[in-house]
């Protein structure tokens, strides 16, 4: 009786926990999959769910002039972003994990507070200031904007990570006559790939899919895949096979860099709060 | 080897003070023992040594040179961790290499020392291995191993033995004995364990609230403790301690009558004046004696035995209901709830004042049995 | 155990010229920030108070407080501020709470259940603007879309969601964005909580709504608190979604604080006006974040 009723139990849970994800999943599958049935295909009424599938959508994006440029500049704005970002927190996160000081604590909170700036709130003033010093429509202006934003995060997430490091193992180094860069670079560091790569990840992600500095710091010359996609709102524009092979390149690689590293990415998005 | 000298050594963290002034020479090849319960400095002085902390006031000579303001590694020492602190990105082998590699030794040097130290500590098959898939033991030997290759003038270690299991730690107890004789190098070792520190040591340092208590080989601690905290602090099971009353007093000996009545006669000098105060009279579990006797005799009820095969603990309570602990060869025949008669040896019995500092004793060494 | 804590941040706190070269290694990282952080916000605050047009010269000058002025007697700016309040609160609601009990609908044992949360936290990792225009084309439209079709499909007229219900739809839209947000940290919340306090709930005769209430709701406080902040400030300044599918419209019926500063400053011209509205969008960020953050800060580990 009770197994009976157990197993109904988790029967009922098991097809609520389908249903919900299925139901949550179903517009990206959707989009998947209508990239894959041409322009025809993709506005046939009833939607079909079984058709041939065509690559005819992904040679159209692929054709149109500016799709390389505008993956090239998602790729380096997300990487130049992150690099930068990278060589100033490093440093940052081992002074506060490993030599902290009275200040230590409200340094990072005030890190923090910067992440609290709507920028809506600053669109104005760096919007003028990029037009100004020629960096508008740039992906090198789109990168500092980028690195700046997620400048509190990589420093917040490498200290959580650095924290962890136990300290011994780097006084070991310094007794075996490592000096601060040597104890950084070949003690350290090592021991902090996985957390560094983690950060890395995230700010990549959070590059990739950032739209608001994208749509307003670029246009034709500089314009990421978020602001990409945006040029296929045009009601004329109805062209789903098209937009739906163009959203499926630029969602794929981020989806899936998020699926592997969920666990590191929840601490790195609440400030290491919630591991 | 090198001597190390610590001058009035402080240190202050914010407005605390850690270490009150310790003045401490340890000569050449001596292996020294610093002692206490957790907080008491003994790390904290430890690694003000080794130049992981500032030195807030006091000076540090090694081999007569004054060394503050050197890095860790120009003082010529190295250190064992608690933690062992292994690189675990670094194999046995590269664990060994990195210091010399950081101190540009030629490679076929380095090779050389690292095999024959891996020779020693019997790591030959594990150079590959990772710390990660070492037990214990073997992390502690690579531990000691990093140390040892960079040939240190002084070797520190910070109560190493803490993450072993017991029976490993006595293996590994004398194996670091044996290795320092050995080697012959001057070393300070941090433990809060006062059985590794009378195994072990040639002198011990007893610290207490970053103060030094006493400083002495370990039959001097065991035989005559300074005070209430050291006589406390060596011996296992810890001394007894009963509150008495000196009732008279010679320049050799004194009679104390302790909560119960009972007068006992304990060979301690200089208690002329203190006939009428409070005293607290020690005695340690494997002095007391079993049986009859026509001096300072006591009895009581044997609450609890401990066996412990080679010996036994009896737990009794005195009359004015104060617990002593007797020590008694294991195969002793008694039981709980047995009424015991029992001595205090006079010459075995120590005696301290109300600031817990023990009187003077005619000897100083270890006194016949 | 608390000894060896104390130990070990006395070690943290020792290290030889832990002054100095910490500062120098912090030093670039909080310049960096600190212009980020300042100088944009120094020049929103004044612009604010200047007659500026892009495309008009000849305005120029001190304009005291009437950017202000006519912002605030401005339909338009109250009808983005109630839009930047429904779409805030209404995707908290339901990100929060649908986070909460998905949260703990996941952390149940079921088969296929790790790709079943993998299916339910990947909207969080599409960016904006392809989620908009997904709901908006594949979606929603009213005549290709699924959502249409099934519609159809049952007997009933398909509904131009996105001009009937603009600002609905758009928060409708946002909230598939961030639930999955709330049920990632929600969930890692949830599997954190000890299993022996769980058993002993049981033990002690707890069934499942007690132990949601008093086991595991307090044992997600902290991480709902978390949640509520990153999102708040990620909320506050909505624009993508709004940009492609309404464009703020039908007329000003969708948009919200943030789009009106985009309307006013890059389709207008008007830098001063939108500056305006920028100090009040960064002041509204602070009352917002302000207790917030307090009660986050709390809970860092630093």
């Amino acid at each position: 009786m009770a197994g009976q009723r157990a197993r109904g139990k988790s029967l009922v849970i098991a097809a609520v926990g389908w249903v919900v994800a299925i139901w949550i999943f179903f517009p990206i599958f959707w989009m998947f999959l209508t990239s894959f049935k041409g322009e025809a295909g993709a506005i046939a009424t009833p939607p079909r769910l079984f058709f041939v599938p065509t690559l005819e959508s992904y040679h159209e994006v692929f054709q149109r002039a500016n799709y390389w440029r505008v993956t090239f500049n998602t790729l380096g704005v997300s990487i130049g972003a992150t690099v930068v970002a990278l060589l100033f927190s490093i440093p940052a996160a081992y002074a506060m994990a490993f030599l902290p000081g009275k200040r230590t604590r409200g340094t990072l909170l005030w890190m923090l507070s910067t992440r609290m700036l709507p920028p809506v709130g600053v669109l104005v003033p760096i919007y003028l200031i990029a037009r100004n010093t020629h960096l508008l429509d740039t992906v090198t202006g789109l990168a500092l904007v980028d690195m700046f934003t997620n400048m509190p995060i990589t420093v917040w997430m490498l200290y959580t990570f650095f924290r962890e490091i136990p300290v011994p193992i780097l006084e070991a180094g310094r007794m075996d006559g490592a000096n601060r860069w040597q104890e950084i670079t070949r003690v350290l560091l090592p021991l902090a790939t996985p957390g560094i790569a983690s950060t890395a990840l995230l700010s990549m992600i959070l590059c990739w899919n950032e739209a608001f500095w994208s749509l307003n710091l670029t246009s034709s010359n500089a314009a990421p895949l978020a602001a990409f996609i945006a040029s296929f709102s045009s009601p004329e524009g109805l062209f789903f096979g098209k937009l739906s092979a163009a959203s499926t390149l630029a969602v794929a690689p981020i989806l899936a860099f998020g699926w592997i590293s969920q666990k590191q990415l929840v601490r790195g998005l609440t400030f290491g709060a919630v591991k | 080897m090198a001597t190390v000298e610590l001058k009035s050594i402080r240190k202050t963290y914010t407005s605390e003070e850690i270490i009150k002034g310790v003045d401490l020479s340890i000569e050449s090849k001596e292996f020294v023992v610093f002692v206490g319960p957790s907080g008491c400095g003994k790390s904290t002085l430890l690694r003000m040594i080794a130049g992981l902390e500032d030195i807030s006031s006091g000076d540090l000579l090694i081999d007569g040179r004054r060394v503050n303001d050197l890095a860790p590694a120009e003082r010529g020492l190295a250190m064992v961790f608690q933690s062992y602190a292994l690189y675990p990105h670094m194999n046995v082998y590269q664990n060994m290499e990195f210091g010399l590699k950081l101190a540009k030794t030629p490679e076929a040097e380095r090779r050389e020392k690292i095999m024959a130290v891996a020779r020693t500590l019997q790591l030959e098959n594990y150079l590959k291995h990772k710390p990660g898939q070492l037990s214990g033991g073997q992390r502690q030997r690579v531990a000691i191993g990093r140390a040892i290759v960079r040939n240190p003038k002084v070797f520190l270690f910070d109560e190493p033995l803490s993450n072993l299991d017991a029976s490993l730690r006595g293996q590994m107890r004398v194996e670091l004995a044996t290795l320092h004789r050995r080697l012959g190098a001057t070393t300070i070792y941090v433990t809060h364990d006062q059985i590794e520190a009378m195994t072990m040591a040639d002198k011990i340092v007893v610290l207490q609230k970053g103060i030094v208590e006493q400083v002495g080989s370990p039959l001097e601690l065991y035989d005559c403790p300074r005070n209430l905290f050291v006589a406390k602090f060596i011996g296992s099971p810890p001394m007894n301690f009963l509150p008495g009353t000196v009732i008279a007093a010679s320049e050799e000996q004194a009679r104390v009558r302790l909560a119960s009545g009972q007068e006992i006669v304990v060979v301690a000098g200089g208690a002329q004046g203190l006939i009428g105060a409070a005293v607290t009279l020690g005695v340690r579990p494997e002095h007391v004696r079993l049986g009859h006797a026509v001096e300072n005799r006591g009895s009581g009820q044997v609450e609890l035995v401990e066996y412990l095969g080679s010996a036994a603990h009896l737990h009794v309570r005195m009359q004015d209901g104060a617990l002593l602990v007797i020590q008694t060869e294991g195969g002793v025949r008694v039981h709980a709830d047995d009424a015991v008669t029992f001595s205090f040896p006079a010459e075995r019995c120590h005696l301290f004042n109300s600031e817990g500092v023990a009187l003077h004793r005619r000897s100083s060494g270890r006194m016949a049995a | 155990m608390s000894a060896v804590t104390t130990a070990s941040q006395h070690h943290r706190k020792a290290a030889i010229g832990a002054g100095a070269s910490g500062a120098l290694m912090l030093a670039p990282a909080v310049f960096v920030l600190l212009v980020w952080s300042v100088v944009p916000l120094v020049l929103t605050l004044w612009y604010s108070f200047q007659n500026y047009n892009l495309v008009d010269p000849t305005l120029h000058g001190f304009a005291g407080v009437n950017n202000y002025w006519y912002l605030l007697s401005d339909p338009d700016f109250l009808q983005s501020l109630l839009n930047t309040a429904i779409l805030v609160i209404g995707v908290l609601v339901i990100s929060v709470g649908g986070g909460t009990l998905l949260a703990v609908l996941y952390d149940q044992e079921f088969v296929g259940r790790g790709v079943a949360r993998v299916l339910v936290i990947s909207p969080f990792f599409v960016m904006p603007t392809v989620s908009a225009l997904l709901w908006k084309n594949l979606m929603l439209h009213p005549i290709y879309g699924v959502y249409s079709w099934m519609m159809r499909a049952v007997g009933l007229t398909p509904i131009d969601w996105l001009q009937r219900f603009p600002m609905l739809t758009v928060m409708m839209i946002v909230a598939w964005e961030w639930l999955p947000f709330a049920v990632l940290i929600l969930l890692t919340a949830v599997q954190s909580l000890d299993a022996e306090q769980k058993e002993a709930a049981l033990l002690d005769g707890a069934g499942p709504v007690a132990r949601f209430f008093h086991i595991v709701l307090p044992h997600l406080s902290r991480a709902i608190a978390v949640v509520i902040m990153i999102e708040t400030i990620y909320l506050l300044t909505i624009f993508a979604e709004i940009m492609v599918t309404t464009a703020g419209g039908p007329g000003v019926a969708s948009t919200n604080l943030a789009y009106l500063i985009y309307s006013r400053a890059l389709l207008q011209f008007d830098v001063g006006g939108a500056s305006a509205g920028g100090v009040i969008a960064i002041v509204i960020a602070n009352i917002a974040a302000a207790f917030l953050v307090r009660a986050v800060a709390r809970h860092l580990e630093v």
